[in-house]
Parts: structure tokens; C-alpha cells; sequence
């Protein structure tokens, strides 16, 4: 912990920000890419000690936020089956999907049991040689090599019984296809951090070339977010579109290649659906044909799933940061955590969920109103 | 351990009943239930009022008739694993009771616990729980003066379940701690580090990758509010953070009394090891469960006779000071963050989930 105390350091925080202030002279609109960061703006407070000429905007990086609502009908349908012991990560569970949660079919007697590792759904399935054990494979790249690994380890240990309902997404066409919009507002992104340990940072400088956007490959903790958002005013004061890792302590050029390697082997790059977004070209992960078997949409018939969005849910203008949570009509109101029109107000890295958690209502105390 | 045969002083030392698992029968009123009640319950949590084995229990009214007012809990103990590093679900229970009632400033004196157990459950286990609930009793000076066994059968019971009623007895003269009672003004104090209780059974599960060697910090607390009051500290709420931990614990009394709970975060006490479980699960400490730890609420002039007091205690030699209560906003819990920001502390939604990544 000694290094996570040193990155929350306030007087660092506090330096950085005076720095962020003297030098940032007009209006700019910084995007963090990843739901992890705006939760961490947000609970830190950051985001309300910056100077008023940033306005931050918050990326689709959620992946419970960007799964299509039919993935997760799907899911549930999956999960009402008696034969079915359905495996998720926790996140998951609240989701709304068009009737119901997993919570709702767990309660209702389904077999749902939350796992912290896709190995443990494989272990799941080889001690229930008898039941057919479903993980709910979702996530950006960061979550990918696990989930790989577990179709590889399943395929190794030759488990007829485990498949995987795979909703894997990529950063870099989001990111594209928020720039390319005619909507766009976002005039730099901080980049995720966690995804760029990953896969390093060897994809953004066309991108950043092509739009004309700075991009800083930025942390998690206060003082990291704090050096992100000063790179990318420092290069939009300057007239600056380049590549920045703010990151170094984490993040290589080239990244995690062991870990590219496993996404690879088992997955291939295609065309994706985003929640509240819609279709992207070369967002998703999708299993190899070698891997085909392990694919749970093809071994159960779920029949046709109709679903269907909330009509008062704008999660997708948030997630593509041209709305903000507290622009919708329904948050606070219709739209709880404990009652969600959307994921983006469930899911522990949703913008929803962290306005409503850290920062609704008046947050300054008083002596006498 | 009302409705048996009657055995009186028939406290056989021999430490377990003939059969060692638990059946159907254990808990149907004949000879079985009898044999269970006096071989295993009733040597374990001897008093006379038990041994008298009546229906129900009897005692004195003086007690009642010589206090300002009288507290009454009860509670519904279930927790998976049974046991845990640092406690088991007897001493849980126990304390959850004591607990709930030394938080209105009321002395805990007389418990009535009701196992439900499951069918085939080790009767070594149920004999350590129920020792494990007879010592808790013993350390908060309360006696376990009625009780009730059932057997449900397998699957129907995950194990064991117990709860337990408990009346307590406020002092004459003594003013209760009540939820409604924060005022502007008053200081935020902890008995204790935050969090060890739900850490060290989540990770007992051992269904998380998560090594730990936190034990959970199940006490008794009625000591710590004597000395509290002893201390002539102007006691204005308690309360033990427990399921939704110290953020629910605070919203619940920020909207009872209409005021602004402010905490700094920086001194707000979490053992480096629970900190960085939380890390990892994406669990905000001050949403975890605790068994042993309690939040009082004293007027700023108060503080230092209060730490004074707690610190003099066992089991709240690391009490500190964690917050304020300002006026408004009127019902929010803010905090104020390491780096020096604000945001409000919620109360945690349900289940708390660990995160994807
Ligand atoms: S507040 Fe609720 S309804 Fe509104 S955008 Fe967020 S999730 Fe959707």
C-alpha cells in the first residue's frame, strides 16, 4: 500500500493542480477513457478541483456500461436454464437487462455463482462433470487474457461442459468512432491506463495523427490522473497531437506481450455492438473457429430474446461524453442504483453510478443553512 | 431450553451427546431434544434461571423497576463460514445482541438465543459454537436465560442459524444515546480500525484468491459504553457500524437527527491489509461490515474525556477521532478526501460486489 499512499499524496495533487491552473488559458474537454478513472476523479474529488476551463467528459470504458442489452437477455435466459450453472463476475449481476437481473433469476432459483477468476468457472466445471457451466466473458483488454486462458485451460483439460457467452470489447475503435462523430466535443483523451498495460500504446499515434487529438496514457490514483490531465493541457496549449505515457511506472510501449499472445490464440479483432452506442467496426473480440465449440451462444438454443432500452436512458451519449450523468432527466429519480434504467447507474466503473454515489446533491458543510 | 423433560442440576460434564451428528429427532421435544438441552446447552451456559427450566424464564422484577428505561433487541444471525478467524457465529451472536443494546446506553442483562441447525450437522461443531456463545456471555456479564432448539431438515438450514432477543436496562438518571440525538457541533469518534470483520470472512470463504491474516473484530461492547459514560462524557448517538458498515451506520443517523455527518478521510482508521483487500475487491472500507467497533457521538467540549475512556479499554485502545457534524447539508455524510476534495458517502446498494477489473 505504501506506493498507493504516495500517489494520493495531497500536497502532490495539490502542486499539479496549481500548475494545471496557471497553464491552462481556455476552454478544452478532456475525456478519461476508462470508468476506473472517473470513478477515481469523482470519489477523490478531482474532478471538482480542476479550474473551470476543463470540463472532463467520461469514456465508454465500462464494460458492464458498452454490453448490449441483448447479451444480456441472453445471459439471463442462459441462466434460468436447469442445466446451466451460470458463472459471472459480480458486476454483472445487478445489471438490468429488458426483464430482470441476474439477481432475479438467481432468486428465482437459478444456479448464478459469482467467480473472481475465470479459472474458477473452469474448476466449476470440471467438479460438475453433470452440469454445463456458462462464464460470462466480458471485458475490455484488460480482462481478456484471463478469459482466454479459461477457454485454453477448458480446451487442455478437455471439458465438454464449459462454454463462454463472449462480450469482449477494444478501446481504440470506441475511440475512433467518438472522433469521427460529428458530435464530438472531446478535444483530447486520457487513455487507460490498465488496457494500455496491456496492449501497450503502439495503436493510439494514428489515431492521434488522424484526429488531431492528444492522447495520455494515464493512471488511476489522484496524482496520476492530476500529471494526465496536465500533459494533455500542456500539449493543447501548445498546439501539440502526440502519444504520452503518463503511466511509465506501469505502462511499455509494446505492453503485456505474453498477454497479446493469449488474446490472439483464442480470439480474433471484429465488427461490435456497444450498448447505447451502437455498431463499431473493429471493437469486439470474438472466439477463433478452433475455439468455436467453447461458444455458448452456439451450444444452447436461447431462442429469439426481444429486448428492448429504456426510452429515458441517454447512457450512450454518456458513454461517447456528449451528455452528462446529471444531464438526464431520470438520474436520481426514476434511475437509482437500487432501481437502474441502465448499466452505467449499476456497474462499479458506470459514470451514472459515480455521480450518484460521490457527488449528488450539494457536497459543502455548513455551520447554519 | 424451556419445553424439555425436567433434569434439574443434571449438568453432566461428560461433553457430548451420544450421537455426533445432529438428527431430526435432536430437535422434536422427546428425549432427544431433552438430552441435547441438558448434555450440551445447559452445562455450557449455566445460570440458575436456565436450570430452572420452565417455560419460560423467570426473573426478578427489581432490576426493571430500578431503571430509567428498558432496551429490548433482537437479531438473526447467519454467516457462512461458521467460523472465522476471530470469532464464530456463538460469540457473533452474542455480541450482535450485547452490541445492539449497549448502543442506547443500556447495561445488556438477559439473552434468549434459538438455534436452528441443520439436519447432520457435527454436534463438535454445535458444542464449540455454543461454548464459543457461553464465554462471549460470560465476557459481557449477561446470562442466556432462555432458549429454543430446532432441527430443520437438510438443505432447509444452511448449517446453523441463530438469533437472539436481549433485554438491557438503561441506569436511572442515565440520558440514552439515540439516533436522533447528533447535533452540529459534535465530534465523530471509532473505537477501532474499520473493516476486519467482513474482510476476515470474505476471505474464509476462501472463495477469493485473497490471503489475509485479519481476524474479525467480534467484542462485546458494553464495557467500552460504561467506561463512556463513566468518563461524564454527554453521550449523544452510538452505533456499531455493522452489514452496510460505519456509511450506513452514519446516513442512518444523519437523517434521524437532521444533520451533516463530515469525515476526513485521513483519519479514518483501516488496517493496511484491509486496505488493500478493499483495493483489490474495489470495496469502499467504510462499506464493510463490523463486529467489534462502535461510532460515538459526543459534543466537541467532550472529546478528549471520551478517548481518555476508550483508550483505558481493551477494545478501544485505537479509538480516534474520524469526523464533525455541521448543519448541512441536512441528512448527508460528506467525506473529505486525502488530496483535499469532498464527496459524499453513500449508503452501500445491496450486496457489495467485487469489480471486474
Ligand atoms: S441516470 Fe440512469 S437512465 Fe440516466 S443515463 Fe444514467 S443509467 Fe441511464
Amino acid at each position: 500500500m505504501k506506493h498507493l499512499t504516495e500517489y494520493r499524496d495531497g500536497a502532490l495533487v495539490r502542486r499539479v493542480l496549481d500548475d494545471i491552473t496557471r497553464e491552462s488559458t481556455r476552454p478544452a474537454v478532456l475525456m478519461e477513457v476508462c470508468g476506473g478513472q472517473t470513478h477515481s476523479f469523482v470519489r477523490s474529488g478531482l474532478d471538482r478541483m480542476l479550474p473551470e476551463t476543463i470540463t472532463l467528459v467520461h469514456g465508454p470504458g465500462c464494460p458492464v456500461c458498452v454490453t448490449p442489452l441483448e447479451v444480456v437477455d441472453r445471459a439471463l435466459a442462459l441462466a434460468r436454464r436447469p442445466e446451466v450453472i451460470f458463472t459471472s463476475f459480480g458486476d454483472m449481476l445487478r445489471v438490468p437487462g429488458t426483464d430482470g437481473d441476474l439477481f432475479s433469476v438467481r432468486a428465482a432459483g437459478g444456479d448464478v455463482r459469482v467467480v473472481y477468476s475465470p479459472l474458477d468457472a473452469v474448476t466449476i466445471a470440471a467438479e460438475n462433470p453433470d452440469r454445463e457451466v456458462v462464464f460470462f466473458a466480458i471485458g475490455f483488454e484488460t480482462t481478456a487474457p484471463a478469459n482466454a486462458m479459461s477457454v485454453a485451460e477448458a480446451k487442455r483439460q478437455g471439458l465438454p461442459n464449459y462454454s463462454v457467452l463472449v462480450s469482449h470489447a477494444c478501446v481504440p475503435g470506441a475511440m475512433r468512432a467518438i472522433l469521427g462523430d460529428s458530435h464530438n466535443r472531446v478535444q483530447a483523451f486520457l487513455a487507460a491506463g490498465h488496457v494500455c498495460a496491456v496492449m501497450g500504446y503502439h495503436e493510439y499515434p494514428p489515431i492521434a495523427r488522424e484526429f488531431e487529438v492528444p492522447i495520455v496514457v494515464t493512471g488511476f490514483e489522484p496524482v496520476d490522473l492530476a500529471h494526465g490531465v496536465l500533459t494533455a493541457v500542456r500539449q493543447l496549449e501548445s498546439g501539440r497531437a502526440e502519444v504520452e505515457n503518463a503511466y511509465g511506472r506501469v505502462v511499455s510501449e509494446v505492453g503485456n506481450v505474453e498477454a497479446q499472445v493469449l488474446i490472439n490464440e483464442v480470439f480474433e479483432l471484429g465488427d461490435r455492438v456497444w450498448r447505447g452506442i451502437g455498431m463499431i467496426p473493429a471493437s469486439g473480440l470474438h472466439l477463433r473457429d478452433a475455439y468455436r465449440d467453447f461458444d455458448a451462444c452456439a451450444r444452447f438454443d436461447v431462442g429469439a430474446v426481444h429486448s428492448e432500452e429504456s426510452a429515458r436512458c441517454i447512457a450512450g451519449e454518456i458513454l461517447q461524453g456528449r451528455r452528462k450523468p446529471t444531464d438526464c432527466a431520470a438520474f436520481g429519480t426514476e434511475c437509482t442504483p437500487e432501481n437502474p434504467l441502465g448499466a452505467t447507474m449499476v456497474s462499479s466503473e458506470g459514470a451514472c453510478a459515480a455521480y450518484y454515489r460521490y457527488e449528488r446533491g450539494p457536497v459543502c458543510a455548513g455551520r447554519v443553512p | 431450553m424451556s419445553d424439555t423433560a425436567r433434569s434439574p442440576d443434571r449438568t453432566c460434564p461428560l461433553p457430548l451427546p451420544h450421537h455426533d451428528r445432529i438428527v431430526l429427532g435432536h430437535g422434536s421435544g422427546g428425549r432427544l431434544t431433552a438430552d441435547l438441552v441438558d448434555r450440551l446447552f445447559k452445562p455450557r451456559l449455566e445460570n440458575p434461571v436456565l436450570r430452572e427450566g420452565d417455560d419460560a424464564a423467570v426473573v426478578p422484577a427489581g432490576a426493571l423497576a430500578e431503571s430509567g428505561e428498558v432496551a429490548l433487541s433482537t437479531d438473526a444471525h447467519i454467516v457462512r463460514p461458521l467460523f472465522f478467524p476471530g470469532g464464530d457465529i456463538g460469540r457473533l451472536s452474542i455480541c450482535g445482541t450485547v452490541n445492539d443494546l449497549a448502543m442506547v446506553g443500556a447495561r445488556p442483562a438477559w439473552i434468549a438465543a434459538a438455534f436452528i441447525i441443520e439436519e447432520g450437522f457435527a454436534t463438535e461443531d454445535l458444542d464449540r459454537i455454543v461454548r464459543s456463545a457461553a464465554a462471549a456471555a460470560r465476557e459481557a456479564g449477561v446470562t442466556v436465560i432462555a432458549g429454543d432448539t430446532k432441527v430443520a431438515e437438510r438443505g432447509a438450514v444452511d448449517g446453523l442459524f441463530i438469533t437472539t432477543t436481549g433485554v438491557g436496562l438503561v441506569p436511572t438518571g442515565r440520558r440514552s444515546a439515540r439516533a436522533n440525538r447528533v447535533e452540529p457541533g459534535d465530534a465523530v469518534l471509532v473505537s477501532g480500525p474499520l473493516g476486519d470483520h467482513g474482510i476476515a470472512v470474505l476471505a474464509a470463504r476462501g472463495d477469493l484468491a485473497l490471503q489475509t491474516t485479519i481476524e474479525s473484530d467480534t467484542a462485546p461492547l458494553n464495557g467500552l459504553v460504561e467506561a463512556l459514560y463513566a468518563s461524564g462524557a454527554a453521550v449523544h448517538a452510538l452505533r456499531d457500524p455493522t452489514r452496510g458498515g460505519a456509511a450506513a451506520a452514519l446516513n442512518e443517523l444523519a437523517g434521524a437527527s437532521g444533520v451533516c455527518v463530515v469525515i476526513e478521510e485521513e483519519r479514518v482508521p483501516v488496517r493496511r491489509e484491509v486496505a488493500a483487500a478493499c483495493e483489490i475487491l474495489g470495496f469502499d472500507p467504510l462499506h464493510v461490515a463490523n463486529e467489534g467497533r462502535l461510532l460515538a457521538f459526543v459534543p466537541e467540549a467532550d472529546v478528549d474525556r471520551t478517548l481518555a475512556a476508550f483508550h483505558a479499554q481493551p477494545y478501544g485502545a485505537a479509538a480516534c477521532r474520524i469526523g464533525r457534524v455541521e448543519a448541512t447539508p441536512a441528512g448527508r455524510v460528506l467525506l473529505e478526501t486525502g488530496i483535499g476534495g469532498t464527496r459524499i458517502v453513500d449508503m452501500p446498494s445491496g450486496e457489495l460486489l467485487p469489480r471486474i477489473c
